[in-house]
């Protein structure tokens, strides 16, 4: 005798006929926990164990964070314009127009046009390593911000970016050396580093640069998203550690993590840096110049009125000139002939020919 | 007596047989010599049979490591026939029903004892809505396990269970007969884990098989893997057997108080068996049917609290890394063994079972009280204070003894940095670092060196460099010289003894003029007398060295010390020179976890 099939019958169903079909409900329910043990198992098998924390092997991660040089002149002498701003004799600024040397140096190079197309989106790297004010020369200043954001979004970018990894608190730090004020007034939008704009960034060897530092290493990659043109703004400091702290320094800002283990190869880290991203410009905003205690300076006896500006395509080229402001050798940062040798510019400034240009004249 | 031949009798065998096993396992696991000693013993067998282990790593890591599979047939059999787990092999279930059995014993005979003690029975083993419990800890125990934070194995009773004899009956015992180890193990914070241990029996007063009942995440695993079980305890009343009479007989000897005479709690259920024992009517079978007296799945939990529960587990695993003991804020003496995998994958695998800390040859795996925040409570950790010699350079047994790879099985190989891991180096577990203030040749002046002499690595990773320092009150003047030997005066009694080898003599403030080892003579042998001191050089003073032979000139005593110095790149953080430094309190040279490997990127050297 077989149990009906159909739902429709159970007052008809015996006792001894009900514990039947509850025994098979029940029968199929172990055997589906049981094999969903099974399942579990197998799809998920880890047969071999997990993996070391510090793997052997190539990196894996993405390789750099871009090249946003233009293409033109890729492997070709880089563009420089060297300008020396006037403080004007009736006005009450102490420091000459930034907005005024920035455009005359473009103006020189073929105006801000020949680099940012219409639709472009730009991203600003400043130097907002720490939450002191403008007038203590420690960052970018923000005059500067807003006139690069400015004369970008004239040229038709379709947006303007800026970010940071900073040393101190990342938001003190855009208020207090008045970058974001000046990035809100101009049109420019802040990027904070929030921690999930970080991922593993490795940079590949070129010549003997390279693949060794950054490896896996969690870079402020986030705000690169999209991005089309780079463009540094860096202030010239003196730095114990490195010889200076200028372009190439600026984008130890784009790391993350414990990068303060680096300092144990300045050198070979900013190199290294040189390659991570290509910028499309540089400027270089040697106004006011931190000749001692930096990079953090403090005190306004640290700073040196100088009154120049270098705009370039070259970051190495610029810091090269920026050791020239400092005083000091090039070699004294030995990490600008690395950053040559490894491809990333011309560590001779001269050799592009510059325009020197003097507002004053 | 006589033994009846039944079910009862067979549990009760089993029992015994798992307990054995569970303590036959736990002296296995050890290194030795002997035979019998980890000679290929499955010694991890009863901790893969659990299925909480696999489910747990299962949700904190998304993978079912090949070592847990012996958890699918335990689910299985569980599926089908119940809680058999429980009632037949697992060992501190076994334990308790033993301390419970054995709390309720009536020796007294005073007329009455025996009906009011079966009263007092009845009382104990009635079902309570609190056995619900279980459920909530088994809620939090994997929603914490869901966001990483591994912690079913403080309350696992198999984990809890070798923990508990790994690290304070074993010990303690053995220290009196010292037939597993050489010399008494240390185990930090035993006495903690030791009180919950008893705690855990003692509740047996309570109520039998309280933690079973009430506690036991496993249980309630199991509990809800029977929901199916197509064969299970029950009564019957039919024609052939006649109504039930009530006796509460069954529910008298329930160790799983499921109220076996009523509505049964089939989840409750632990397959004890002695429903069917004392039943005066055999009307109790294991069959394929429901009870005649009705049948409920679980204990009442409800939804609500078993949502609590989970939330909070849920949260729990954030809140540690609020807590940032993992990342930032990382204890610098959390050293974990080698092959351990970075924090916050450790701690979603580790069952703090203690089997490494069992196996570890020199004792210095730890369970961690503190080190490694309230979320690490009792994973390991490396005390190199602790133990005989820090941790054996040649030994990989920790992570060959690991149930879940939170320690990784390290090949020789891969541990010390050879054949095909040369590229990566050996496996660091931290760093060291002398404390120039209590080291005694930096601080003291005296020489020692140990820690380089012990240094295992080649080329060592201690290295030293030499120094002749004026030893404090070692001016005397000269009085007179037979060839080497020189008698002086005013020398004040030395607090060392200066013919050792260790001490030199010059004249006094050469140095300065010359090389800093410039007129030096070693002192052979040294005689003092408060009266004149004669001083045996290893041979004559030279003038041509700078030396006076006037009487009045002034000597000095200087002692050579060989200072001693990390090699950080060198160094893999074994802890021998920690361990055998001679300042006993806060050593001289300390091992913290800088540099380790299973940081990854970013650790101390780049």
């Amino acid at each position: 005798m077989s149990a009906p099939e159909h739902e429709a019958t159970p007052p008809e169903l015996t006792p001894q006929e009900l514990s039947r079909r509850d025994f098979l409900k029940r029968a199929a329910g172990a055997s589906a926990i049981a094999l969903t043990g099974v399942g579990l198992a197998a799809a998920l098998l880890d047969a071999n164990g997990p993996p070391a924390s510090d793997p052997v092997g190539a990196a894996t991660s993405a390789k750099g964070l871009g090249d946003y040089s233009l293409p033109e002149l890729r492997g070709k002498p880089g563009r420089m314009a060297i300008v020396r701003g006037v403080v004007p004799a009736n006005s009450q600024a102490a420091q000459p127009d930034r907005k005024a040397m920035l455009e005359r140096a473009l103006a020189a190079l073929g105006g801000l046009g020949a680099f940012i197309k219409p639709g472009d989106r730009v991203l600003l790297k400043v130097n907002a390593a720490f939450a002191t004010s403008p007038l203590l020369g420690a960052t970018t200043h923000p005059d500067l911000v807003a006139a690069v954001t400015s004369l970008c979004l004239a040229a038709g970018a379709a947006s303007v970016a800026l970010t940071d990894n900073p040393v101190h608190s990342p938001e003190s730090c855009f208020a207090l050396t008045g970058i974001s004020e000046a990035a809100a007034k101009s049109g420019a939008k802040v990027i904070l580093p929030g921690e999930n704009l970080f991922v593993p960034v490795s940079v590949p060897p070129s010549g003997n640069i390279g693949g060794r530092l950054i490896r896996d290493w969690p870079t402020l990659a986030g705000p690169f998203k999209g991005v089309t043109k780079v463009i540094a703004l860096s202030p010239v400091k003196d730095h114990r550690r490195a010889g200076a702290s200028m372009t190439l320094k600026n984008f130890y800002g784009l790391l993350g993590g414990r990068r303060n283990v680096f300092h144990q190869d300045i050198n070979g880290i900013i190199a290294e840096l040189a390659l991570l991203v290509r910028p499309t410009l540089c400027v270089l905003d040697g106004v006011t110049v931190m000749l001692t205690n930096g990079p953090t300076g403090g005190s306004l006896s640290d700073l040196k009125a100088m009154h120049v500006m270098a705009v370039t395509t070259d970051p190495v080229a610029a810091d090269s000139f920026g050791m020239e402001l400092l005083g000091r050798a090039v070699t004294e940062a030995p990490y600008i002939k690395l950053a040559e040798t490894a491809g990333a510019g011309n560590a001779d400034y001269k050799a592009l020919n510059p325009q020197f240009l003097d507002l004053g004249a | 007596m006589r033994i009846p031949l039944n079910i009862v009798t067979a549990r009760r065998i089993s029992q015994i047989f798992f307990v054995l096993l569970t303590l036959w396992l736990c002296a296995v696991a050890t290194l030795g010599a002997t035979f019998w000693r980890l000679s290929g013993w499955q010694v991890n067998f009863i901790l893969q049979l659990d299925p909480l282990t696999a489910l747990g790593t299962l949700l904190a890591t998304r993978t079912w490591y090949a070592q847990l599979l012996w958890a699918i047939p335990v689910i299985a059999l569980t599926a089908f026939l119940g809680r058999v787990f429980c009632g037949f092999a697992c060992p501190l279930g076994a334990l308790n029903q033993a301390v419970g059995w054995l709390a309720r014993r009536v020796t007294a005979k005073i007329p009455g004892a025996r009906a009011a003690a079966l009263r007092a029975r009845l009382a104990d083993n009635r079902h309570s809505p609190w056995q619900a419990a279980k459920y909530y800890v088994l809620a939090f125990l994997l929603a914490s396990a869901c966001f990483g934070s591994l912690q079913t194995g403080l309350l696992d009773p198999l984990p809890l269970l070798f923990r508990s004899l790994n690290m304070t009956v074993a010990p303690v015992v053995d220290a009196g007969f010292q037939a597993l180890f050489l010399k008494p193990r240390h185990y930090a914070s035993a006495w903690l884990l030791f009180t919950v241990f008893a705690a855990i029996l003692g509740l047996n007063f309570l109520r039998p098989r309280f933690f079973c009942r009430y506690v036991c995440p496993l249980g309630a695993l199991f509990g809800l893997l029977n929901r199916f079980a197509p064969w299970r305890m029950g009564k019957r009343d039919d024609a052939a057997h006649g109504e039930c009479g009530n006796c509460t007989l069954c529910d008298t000897y329930c160790e799983g108080a499921c109220s076996p005479s009523g509505a049964l709690v089939a989840s409750e259920c632990l397959m004890c068996m002695n429903c069917l024992d004392a039943c005066p009517k055999e009307r109790m079978t294991f069959a394929g049917r429901a009870s005649a007296g009705g049948e409920e799945h679980l204990p009442e939990p409800t939804r609500r609290g078993f949502l609590f529960a989970a939330l909070t587990g849920a949260l729990s695993a954030p809140l540690w890394t609020i807590g940032g003991l993992a990342e930032t804020g990382k204890n610098p003496l959390l050293i974990r063994p080698p092959g351990s995998l970075d924090e916050a994958r450790f701690l979603s695998r580790c069952l703090r079972c203690g089997q490494c800390m069992r196996v570890c040859p020199t004792n210095v795996i730890q369970p961690a009280l503190t080190e490694a925040g309230l979320e690490g409570l009792w994973t390991p950790v490396l005390n190199y204070r602790l133990g005989t010699s820090g941790c054996q350079v040649q030994c990989v047994a920790c992570g060959n003894v690991c149930p879940t790879a939170a320690i990784r099985p390290l090949t020789l190989d891969e541990k010390l940095g050879q054949g095909k891991f040369a590229a990566k180096g050996p496996v660091r577990l931290g760093t060291a670092f002398f404390d120039r203030s209590r080291c005694l040749p930096w601080a003291f002046e005296r020489p020692c060196l140990v820690c380089q002499e012990l240094c295992p690595v080649s080329p060592k990773a201690i290295y030293t460099r030499t120094i002749f320092e004026p030893i404090r009150f070692g001016q005397a003047d000269f009085v007179a010289a037979q060839g080497s030997r020189l008698s002086l005066a005013g020398l004040p009694r030395p607090t060392v003894n200066l013919g050792s080898g260790d001490y030199y003599l010059r004249p006094a403030g050469l140095s300065a003029m010359a090389s800093p080892e410039a007129g030096l003579r070693r002192i052979n042998a040294a005689i003092w007398a408060e009266q004149g001191q004669t001083l045996t050089l290893d041979a004559a003073p030279d003038a041509k060295q700078g030396w006076k032979l006037s009487p009045g000139s002034v000597v000095e005593v200087v002692v050579r010390l060989q200072k001693p110095y990390v090699d950080a790149a060198r160094c893999i953080g074994c802890g021998v020179c920690e361990h055998e430094c001679p300042i006993a309190g806060l050593r001289g040279v300390r091992v913290s976890f800088e540099n380790e490997s299973r940081s990854g990127p970013g650790r101390m050297l780049i």
